[in-house]
């Protein structure tokens, strides 16, 4: 063990490197301005969906391209699950779902090139996605049913004793929504190319100690298995935070459950 | 693993050092991040609402409105081409019924020729029947007459034969009710 930590010294861990921001040009205090690698990786994911969905549809084909048929794709599905959770009326705030959705989708897709930055991982940027929905669904909810929104929190269909006990919890519940929502998706981003960093850490053993013929196949393996399972989150972390985003939409369209 | 932890809190009580643990919780690079996130998200909500969004819905409501109109057109043609089989099979059964009549008609033609001819052919051969009927009456007649005269001559002559005296009267008139008889 103890030849072991000794050997180990010469690794390099450094997990939460990669979470780092830093001015791209020269050095110096982070203004609320000053352009960051998170400036430079959004501004990416930008180019993106501007290459996917104004270049890639440009044709306006009838028979679509590759490209368009992706941006279609996209679309559709967004599209049908904004109107399929939220029903006819939620349709109209679909262009705001979307953007959410490609944010994330691209910010985390772009987060897994090697040596990347990705936005979604800070809770800073989850944070004010989750609350952003949280706020505006509320918003809505006031705005278009009145107090009759409340009645979200007071379930009819339950004992009337009860009704109190389940309104608190409900209330909780409510309140606990955005947190859980930003928390969710940078824990995941995060917690992810975390992992993939540490066992990125320990491939270089083989070079410090005869162990490493072990532990360096089994750290690659672990990573391209992480990586694996990372492409998977990516998309399904950008899912969920949109659906979860229709549904909180469909209580407030809908709050009578 | 505890010598991995043990590094993993020597590279954290490290990094602790220079920038306060996690990244995530240096709250000076907040306003940053929240800043640069507020305008990309205006910025992809504008691209976006103004360009791709309605570009999409209408390709989308064009190839909807395309394949609608196709099955319209297909469905349309389905009907044509089930009017015309119909139209086909009326017209074929119009032509079978009107055969049929033709042939009907063409039979009672040649019943009603044939029965003309054969009613002419029947009286043609009842009148040449009757005619032959005269004919052969008349031969019986002329033959029963022949026979009676020639019994008659025979009679006398086997009378005068045998030595008697022939009564010409009187042996006609025996031979006349023997003949009767």
């Amino acid at each position: 063990m103890a030849t072991e930590a000794h050997s180990e010294g010469g690794l390099a861990f450094h997990p939460l490197d990669q979470f780092k921001i830093h001015p791209l040009f020269g050095e110096g205090p982070i203004q609320w301005y000053t352009p960051t690698n998170v400036t430079l990786w959004m501004a990416l994911a930008v180019i993106c969906i501007i290459a996917l969905f104004v270049i890639g549809t440009r044709g306006r084909a009838v028979i679509p391209t590759r490209v368009q048929s992706v941006a279609e794709l996209a679309y559709g599905f967004i599209y049908r699950m904004v109107e399929d959770v939220t029903g006819h009326d939620g349709v109209k705030y679909f262009p705001y779902i979307f953007t959410v959705f490609l944010f994330i989708l691209f910010s985390n897709f772009l987060g897994l090139i090697p040596g990347s930055f990705t936005p979604t991982s800070h809770i800073a940027v989850t944070a004010i996605l989750g609350f952003g929905v949280f706020i505006a669904v509320t918003v809505l909810g006031f705005v278009l049913n009145g107090a009759h929104f409340l009645g979200l929190f007071w379930m009819k269909d339950a004992p009337l004793v009860l009704r109190p006990i389940i309104a608190v919890i409900e209330l909780i519940s409510y309140f606990v929504r955005p947190v859980s929502h930003s928390i969710r998706l940078a824990g995941n981003i995060m917690a992810g190319h975390a992992v993939m960093k540490v066992f990125a850490a320990f491939a270089p053993m083989i070079l410090i100690s005869t162990i490493g013929v072990v532990v360096t196949p089994v750290s690659v393996l672990a990573i391209t298995a992480i990586y694996g399972l990372e492409v998977l989150v990516a998309f399904i972390q950008a899912y969920v935070f949109t659906i979860l985003t229709c549904v909180y939409l469909k209580d407030a369209l809908h709050p009578g459950h | 693993m505890a010598t991995e932890t043990v590094a993993a809190e020597a590279a954290g009580a490290a990094h602790e050092a220079g920038s306060a643990g996690m990244p995530q919780l240096d709250f000076s690079t907040f306003p940053n991040q929240i800043f640069w996130l507020v305008v990309t998200l205006v910025v992809i909500y504008l691209i976006l609402s103004r360009i791709s969004l309605p570009r999409i819905g209408a390709v989308l409501a064009e190839r909807k409105g395309a394949i609608t109109n196709d099955l319209a057109a297909a469905e349309e043609l389905k009907q044509k081409a089930v009017a015309a089989e119909q139209a086909y099979n009326d017209a074929l059964a119009r032509a079978r019924v009107e055969a049929a009549k033709i042939v009907a008609e063409a039979r009672a033609e040649i019943q009603k020729d044939l029965d003309a001819e054969m009613a002419k052919a029947d009286a043609a051969i009842a009148a040449k029947a009757a005619e032959s009927e005269g004919r052969i009456a008349e031969i019986r007649a002329g033959a029963m007459e022949a026979v009676t005269s020639v019994a008659m001559d025979t009679a006398r002559e086997l009378v005068a034969a045998l030595g008697g005296t022939a009564d010409a009267a009187g042996v006609n008139a025996a031979v006349s009710a023997r003949l009767k008889g």
